[in-house]
């Protein structure tokens, strides 16, 4: 195991970088567009709640592997040439998005509809209610989904081994194949995600424990 | 429009259906697996028995925090430097079930600390031994509280067993895979065909789930 990390530690840290560039890209565009669509939800406009609805529901019951190989398979032919890392991180996020979604919402939902029907009482139009009443209530529940949604996140980037994305995964089977060592090659793997993953679920639990 | 057509002929769907199978197969072992191997992790880990809860709890922490893709690799590819040589079929329904139960206990584990400690408490006053009260009394209301994420759990495992492509299971991935192999105009055809059906089959658990939900409470 050692000699892996000696051997291998460029190709190792080269793939433990891509692996945490592609969870921080896929985080933040992920919640941007995971937000959007549980205000949708929230909204009283029939028409974006039934988009977000849609979106939700279809990308939550989709295998990410689909969603992701589309992007390296299908798109390529009909619009654009793009690598395996951009593939797997479009994939990546639309996939989360889904979750986040639904996260978000569940958080708005548990803010007292009073807060909302108090700030409207009050003049603020709908969206500044949202804006600075609502939402930042409710992003103080659902930090500790979030952060587990970003542990999946970054678990579920393995898939871009699938597209060559030269992520842990994908060094982990290249030097798998070079060293023929495959047991300790996955250990190793599994040491590097772990030290991003454990830390962030125990921190996790803590909040958890802390906001309960 | 024609591309449509040809891909979706009967022989094509037929393979597509052969994949489903596997598919939905292959989670059903495993989810069965993991809740009974779940169950028994997450109440060692609930009942905090000197030094066994803590190695299970470590061991449970490791194991859900690393990615299932690992996981698959390590049984299929790892394990046979020890001599062990699974199929692609047994090597995934291994490692999904080691994955999964340990998911789950996370699950059964809150959800027995969900139930008001009153309740073990009376039965325990009523007379019930500890094994008797959790049996009896605390389970079941702790399974009402769970099946939700049961479920849900058991549709995150039918996606993920798109996963195990890689060591050629040959599920609805796979034979969608081998299906545009043969001819690229089958490509968007055949994604737009295994997108529909992975999201009939965890649309419908998770229709069924919400159902259970509102009945229970």
């Amino acid at each position: 195991m050692i000699a892996i990390f000696h051997n291998y530690g460029s190709l190792l840290l080269q793939g433990f970088g891509q692996t945490l560039l592609c969870s921080i890209i896929a985080l933040v565009f992920s919640l941007i567009i995971g937000s959007m669509f549980a205000i949708f939800e929230t909204t009283p406009i029939k028409f974006l709640r039934v988009i977000a609805r849609i979106y939700i529901e279809v990308f939550r019951n989709i295998p990410l592997l689909v969603i992701t190989m589309f992007f390296f398979v299908v798109i390529p032919m009909f619009v654009a040439k793009i690598n395996g890392f951009t593939a797997g991180t479009i994939g990546l996020t639309i996939y989360t998005s889904a979750f986040i979604a639904e996260t978000v919402r569940s958080g708005i939902n548990s803010v007292d509809p009073g807060q909302m029907e108090g700030a409207r009482a009050n003049g603020l139009s709908w969206w500044q209610s949202m804006r600075y009443i609502v939402l930042p209530q409710a992003f103080r529940y659902v930090i500790p989904p979030l952060g587990n949604q970003f542990i999946n996140l970054v678990k579920n980037s393995s898939v871009l081994a699938f597209v060559a994305g030269f992520d842990l995964m994908y060094q982990g089977n290249v030097i798998a194949s070079d060293s023929l060592n495959t047991m300790s090659t996955y250990i190793c793997i599994g040491i590097l995600y772990l030290i991003i993953t454990l830390p962030l679920s125990y921190w996790m639990r803590y909040l958890e424990k802390k906001l309960a | 429009m024609k591309d449509f057509i040809n891909a979706y002929s009967w022989i094509n769907i037929h393979y597509l259906l052969q994949g489903l199978w596997i598919t939905v197969a292959v989670s059903v072992v495993s989810i069965l697996g993991s809740y009974v191997l779940g169950s028994i992790l997450g109440i060692i880990r609930y009942v905090n028995i000197k030094i066994v809860s803590p190695i299970v709890g470590l061991f449970i922490d490791i194991i859900r925090n690393l990615p299932l893709l690992l996981i698959i690799f390590f049984t299929y590819f790892g394990l046979p430097n020890l001599g062990f040589r699974p199929s692609s079929v047994w090597a995934t329904i291994l490692a999904m079930t080691v994955f999964e139960s340990t998911m789950i206990a996370e699950i059964v584990r809150s959800g027995i600390a969900a139930v008001d400690p009153g309740q073990m408490e009376g039965a325990r006053a009523n007379g019930l031994s500890y094994g008797q009260a959790m049996y009896h009394i605390v389970l079941p209301q702790a399974m009402k509280k769970m099946i939700p994420a049961l479920v849900s759990q058991f549709i995150s495992l039918i996606k993920d067993t798109s996963l195990a492509t890689i060591i050629v299971l040959p599920d609805l991935m796979h034979n969608a895979q081998i299906v545009y192999g043969q001819n690229s105009t089958y490509i968007l055809p055949m994604f737009l065909m295994i997108a529909i059906m992975y999201f009939i089959v965890c649309y419908a658990l998770s229709l069924l789930s919400r159902s259970l939900d509102r009945r229970m409470s």
